[in-house]
């Protein structure tokens, strides 16, 4: 039995009172997601018992925090089923690992071929997050490749019709996202990754709204990058992973230069450590290892198929309670199958800032804009769309307060 | 009464409100000197804008917006405010807004200027919105700045 009230009470933040005595109505996990004690607890720790530098401090306290560190890949690796530790790379963010990949698939190794180059093709979609189209756009101006990309389907599909044609002998990468972070589509990755295996391309998921809400396990999913990040998943932020073949992590060059990434250094040149230290310039998030290891363990302790059932539960009840107001459109699959839990929709008459606005008023928080999404509003004819997402501490009794707000929002704005 | 975040009726004030539902000098129109095309690039708020200037008079500000009540309002409340004014005024109630808009809440605002914009002083207190305020104002800055260039061209010095 998921006992949503008991997981609650493992997120002290949820407990606030904010402006107006309301209680807090979180609904914009997809944007960050809260932090449970666990987390908070194991950051505190580090930082008052075992704190120091990594992999350079001879002191005890070095030690400590160096295997704290590494604890933390292991727990990652474990957590998306990683067949090796070493394929774990720590990035800032979701974003560097997916610029990590797109930067060095077009930089030429020492004795090797770069793996994109004039006339090659990289597809990506037009669901995806800016940062999973812009460094994209950058790799392909940088070294004379072509950007191409899969539509979408009114229904807010991705629209596999043209796959042979996209899809090509000229293909090098198809980057695209596991769980759209503005539809919420959960997109069918095992056609998209057979097809680009067959003609030889690789292929980058951007699982950063995956990971925190199904269970995932790289080596069976095939693909041969996978990023997300650390703060959607109840961990901290400041730290993001991107995943990726051992094989292929070793056959490319590094990203950043600098400290830890190195084997030799002279004035005149430099050989580079092997994955993942060869992509971890410089001193590394390390008490956001520690918190991401925690938030693994938490979200394990609860079970990802638990939680996963869990959002879609209760995106069909959100789904299926917004889809009666009157002016109410969503913008996205309207139905909880093959769906993440964030739902973006558009209300006849007031504009998303000024409904987010509202419902800040009433304590619900969502978020209002492009959600770094502006191709996949333009694709749907808005300018903007206000989101609610949900994850495992989402109660109905929130979808209640959202849609009791939402009905407050049209009467104060006349809609 | 108090500005708070739940608080909605200081920043949705009745006159910001009724601009938004029927703005003052809404669309594009000919002639003009200048077009501007400004965003809000955390919300994606869009302004075209434009500017018709006869020798230092301001004669038109036409404009299309997409964005919310706070942005549509401003810059309706813009076009009441600087239309027919001279260049130079219409800059000195830009600099007035402005202050009041980026003063968080600490500036009272003088009415004889800034007219209907005073009920603008509740947004000073929410910093998220103090750039929807802003966006038709910065456009008609802009705007203002490229159309002097054009009546006015800025002399070579190259003896004719």
């Amino acid at each position: 039995m998921y006992d949503v009230a008991r997981i609650r009470e493992d997120f002290p933040i949820l407990g606030r009172r904010l402006s107006g005595d309301l209680p807090l109505v979180y609904l914009d996990s997809a944007n960050t997601s809260q932090k449970p004690r666990q987390v908070i607890d194991a950051i505190d720790d580090h930082y008052r018992q075992h704190n120091a530098n990594v992999a350079r401090a001879m002191h005890q306290l070095g030690a400590e925090a160096s295997a704290a560190f590494e604890l933390g890949r292991d727990k990652v690796a474990a957590f998306i089923g990683a067949p090796n530790r070493d394929e774990v790379v720590f990035t800032k963010n979701a974003s560097e690992a997916l610029n990590l990949v797109a930067r060095v698939l077009g930089e030429t190794p020492v004795g090797g071929q770069a793996r994109v180059g004039a006339g090659d093709e990289v597809v990506i979609t037009e669901m995806e997050h800016h940062s999973n189209i812009v460094p994209w756009q950058q790799l392909t101006q940088r070294t004379g490749a072509t950007l191409r990309w899969f539509g979408v389907t009114d229904e807010g599909r991705l629209d596999l019709d043209d796959i042979d044609t996209l899809i090509t002998e000229r293909t090098k990468i198809v980057s695209v996202t596991w769980v759209s972070n503005m539809l919420g589509t959960i997109n069918p990755l095992d056609v998209i990754i057979t097809k680009a295996h067959s003609v030889g391309a690789l292929v980058v998921v951007d699982a950063s709204q995956a990971v925190p809400q199904i269970p995932v396990d790289v080596a069976a999913l095939g693909a041969d990058f996978v990023a997300f990040t650390g703060h959607k998943l109840v961990g901290p932020t400041g730290i993001g992973v991107l995943w990726g073949r051992y094989d292929l992590l070793a056959s490319l060059p590094p990203f950043l230069g600098g400290g830890e990434m190195i084997e030799t250094v002279t004035m005149e040149r430099s050989t580079y450590a092997p994955p993942p230290a060869r992509f971890e310039a410089g001193t590394p998030p390390i008490a956001e290892s520690v918190g991401i290891g925690a938030a693994v363990d938490y979200l394990s302790s609860i079970g990802m198929a638990h939680i996963a059932a869990h959002e879609q539960a209760i995106t069909a009840y959100a789904l299926g309670a917004l889809q009666e107001i009157d002016g109410l459109t969503v913008v996205g699959p309207k139905e909880a199958v093959d769906r993440g839990g964030a739902v973006s929709f558009t209300l006849e008459g007031v504009h998303p800032h000024d409904v987010s606005q509202l419902l800040d008023s009433r304590g619900v928080a969502v978020r209002a804009g492009h959600h770094c999404a502006k191709p996949a509003h333009l694709r749907f004819g808005v300018q903007s769309t206000t989101r609610a997402s949900f994850y495992l501490y989402t109660t109905e009794q929130e979808i209640d307060a959202l849609v009791e707000a939402l009905h407050h929002t049209k009467k104060y704005f006349g809609a | 009464m108090n500005v708070t975040p739940s608080n909605m009726d200081m920043l949705y004030q009745e006159i910001i409100l009724d601009h938004y539902k029927h703005p003052h000098g809404a669309g594009l129109r000919d002639p003009f000197e200048a077009e501007v095309h400004h965003v809000n690039p955390t919300c994606g708020d869009e302004i075209t804008l434009r500017v018709h200037l006869d020798g230092e008079t301001v004669t038109d500000v036409s404009y299309a917006a997409q964005g919310c009540s706070i942005s549509q309002a401003s810059v309706s409340v813009l076009n009441d405010l600087v239309t027919g004014k001279s260049v130079t005024d219409g800059m000195a109630v830009l600099d007035s807004f402005t202050q009041l808009m980026q003063g968080k809440g600490q500036v009272e605002p003088d009415e004889d200027v800034l007219e209907d914009g005073i009920a603008f002083a509740g947004v000073a207190q929410f910093p998220a919105r103090v750039k929807c305020a802003l966006l038709g104002w910065m456009a008609w800055k802009d705007a203002v700045s490229q159309a002097l260039v054009t009546t006015h061209p800025p002399t070579t010095g190259d003896p004719a």
